[in-house]
């Protein structure tokens, strides 16, 4: 092919990937027009890998083929088999596989410029050192959220004296590290010996360790804002690439990335009353300290059997269902869609109100709900069934517990006093199917438990809502 | 309003695309006056996609919040074009060999990603009108 005639078909591969990029996303506005936009969004990166392969620099495809095998072989299945109920592990590794590729890039370059006359330059310099410490902590910080997620470590906060220091001494060196590279590397990498690649490669581990130590301190419950924010980090190393290697589909994709994650991990924040400084330094998880939460003494909670709680559900006739982690871990989603049919062939109403951080990733219950079979327009936002509650006779919480805290809204000692909750006070009757007395995440008592009109339906929520499905059948 | 709005950033950021000279190549290390231009360039592209993308992304419901992670982490596997570069150029061989490792987890995320995330999207339906 004639050289130029190939560049351009690169170039024009790259707008078009970029353009279908930004108008995939779009369609994602909207569930019906969503699969189409995807659809498109991946034509766009066929054209632009296509547009790659052709790239005159490339001389050997031997080692390419085997890496596009490999990362079939694992992709494929890894799309095609991880169930639904396993997504935010999913997701944590793929960040993992992103950030992995970035930063291997990133290296890959580094070490390339030593043999180029003139080296990188201060620009490219300053993004192959932001794309390898990004790309780098996010590696380790998405291993270490998968691990969380998938139980291999334990979801409680591990902290230790002293940690915030530490932490922040170490961060301090990979950024001074990174600093005193571009002052030193940018110009003729090769000059300075072999000390620039030992110290970049002691920049890329520091960034590894801060990786783990960012995410040991945070808590099971906190996954959905660190996922998020892995997610930004991910998409800015991938934009710091393209600004390194001079691609713009790069710098278009990746910022794309990166504001997704940003938003989510605002909104995340948000939802969970933390502030804003909170996210972007990772100092969330553990501070959570149970502050003045009132205290359960003395107050009773009234517990009935399927039987009892099967009566009252079976005869709503506007019935809102508040999903939390609970299910998910009790896998009952298809038993709630059951419970749910029924209730609609009875002739009442049913919704699901869902918090924005129910569960463990942004979307978490949306996407357990649809796969049970669960129409999308039942499924309602905070905002738009807040005000519902108070119409509603019955409303049934599955291993929900803080996001329906009253004392969010009451009690301005308690710590999670402003979080936006679910008003599941103001329905007539509350019923909460619930494993035991534990305390939810923030660790506090719940006040609306203790409510006259709350009823406590003991058990693993798959089981009892079973049994409550027979006896509704039976009625 | 929005639509036009996106729209707008969109066609934009595609005409500077358009207009940066900036090459498909793996930087060949030159440096000077023009240089600068393009990357000066190159941070107007950055700053009107992620402007795009904010827009956008505000737009999308929480309905759809895990597909929407799940897709904008495939296409920033878009850096499989970089892992591409490297692992076929004429470079010594451990770095070939980096890009093909890069090549197999970008890959990884490209398909399974897409994979996944048309998955998810094909399970969201709504009400079937009744019969």
């Amino acid at each position: 092919m004639i050289p130029e005639i190939g560049a351009l078909f690169v170039q024009v591969a790259y707008i078009a990937a970029s353009a279908a990029f930004i108008l995939g996303l779009r369609g994602l506005t909207k569930p019906d027009t969503a699969r189409r936009g995807m659809q498109l969004a991946a034509l766009g990166m066929l054209l632009a890998v296509i547009g790659t392969l052709l790239n005159h620099q490339i001389i050997s495809y031997d080692l390419i083929i085997i890496g596009l095998v490999i990362g079939t072989a694992i992709g494929l299945p890894m799309g095609l088999l991880v169930p639904m109920t396993a997504m935010p592990q999913r997701i944590a590794v793929s960040h993992m596989f992103g950030a992995l590729a970035v930063t291997l890039v990133g290296i890959a370059e580094f070490l390339h410029y030593r043999d180029v006359p003139g080296g990188p330059g201060v620009i490219k310099m300053v993004a192959l050192g932001f794309e390898t410490v990004f790309g780098a902590l996010t590696i380790t910080g998405s291993f270490m959220a998968f691990g969380k997620l998938q139980g291999l470590i334990s979801g409680r906060p591990i902290t230790f004296p002293g940690q915030k220091v530490i932490n922040a001494v170490i961060f301090v060196g990979a950024i001074g590290l990174w600093i005193y590279l571009v002052a030193t590397q940018s110009g003729d990498p090769a000059a300075s010996g072999d000390n620039g690649v030992i110290l970049f490669g002691l920049m890329t581990l520091l960034a590894l360790v801060i990786g783990v130590t960012l995410v040991l301190p945070i808590g099971g419950a906190d996954m959905p804002v660190v996922v998020s924010l892995l997610n930004s980090y991910a998409g800015l190393a991938a934009s710091a690439t393209g600004f390194a290697i001079g691609n713009n589909v790069l710098i278009v994709a990746g910022a794309l990335d990166g504001a997704s994650g940003f938003i989510l991990s605002i909104l995340m924040s948000k939802a969970m009353n933390r502030s804003f400084s909170n996210v972007l330094f990772g100092a969330f998880g553990g501070e959570v300290a149970a502050g003045s939460g009132k205290s359960a003494e003395g107050l009773t909670t009234r517990s009935v059997g399927a039987e009892d709680a099967a009566m009252r559900i079976g005869y709503a006739r506007n019935l809102i269902i508040i999903p939390g982690y609970g299910m998910a871990v009790a896998q009952a989603q298809h038993a709630v869609r059951e419970l749910a049919e029924l209730i609609e062939k009875r002739g009442g109403r049913v919704r699901f109100a869902i918090h924005p951080v129910a569960g463990r990733m942004p979307g978490h219950m949306n996407v357990l709900l649809a796969e049970a079979n669960v129409p999308y327009d039942h499924l309602f936002d905070l905002d738009e069934i807040n005000e519902e509650f108070a119409a509603c006779d019955v409303a049934l919480v599955i291993g929900a517990n803080d996001v329906t805290n009253p004392a969010a809204k009451t009690d301005p000692a308690s710590p999670i006093y402003g979080m936006p909750i679910l008003n599941v006070q103001d329905a007539e009757q509350v019923i909460v199917v619930k494993r035991g007395m534990a305390t939810g995440f923030a660790g506090i008592e719940n006040e609306l438990f203790y409510l006259e009109k709350t009823s406590m339906l003991f058990g693993d929520a798959k089981s009892v809502l079973s049994q409550v499905v027979a006896e509704v059948k039976g009625l | 309003m929005f639509s036009v709005i996106a729209t707008a950033l969109g066609v934009a950021t595609v005409a500077i695309t358009l207009m940066s000279d900036s090459s498909p190549t793996v930087a060949s290390g030159t440096s000077g006056g023009t240089l600068v231009d393009a990357q000066i360039v190159e941070v107007y592209v950055f700053l009107l996609a992620a402007f795009t993308g904010y827009q956008i992304i505000t737009k999308v419901p929480p309905l759809l919040h895990t597909p929407l992670m799940a897709a904008t982490n495939a296409i920033s596997a878009i850096s499989l074009v970089a892992s591409l570069v490297i692992a076929g150029a004429e470079r010594p061989l451990y770095i070939n060999v980096m890009g093909a490792v890069a090549v197999a987890a970008a890959t990884i995320n490209v398909v399974g990603g897409f994979v996944i995330t048309d998955r998810m999207l094909k399970m969201f339906k709504k009400t079937e009108a009744p019969k």
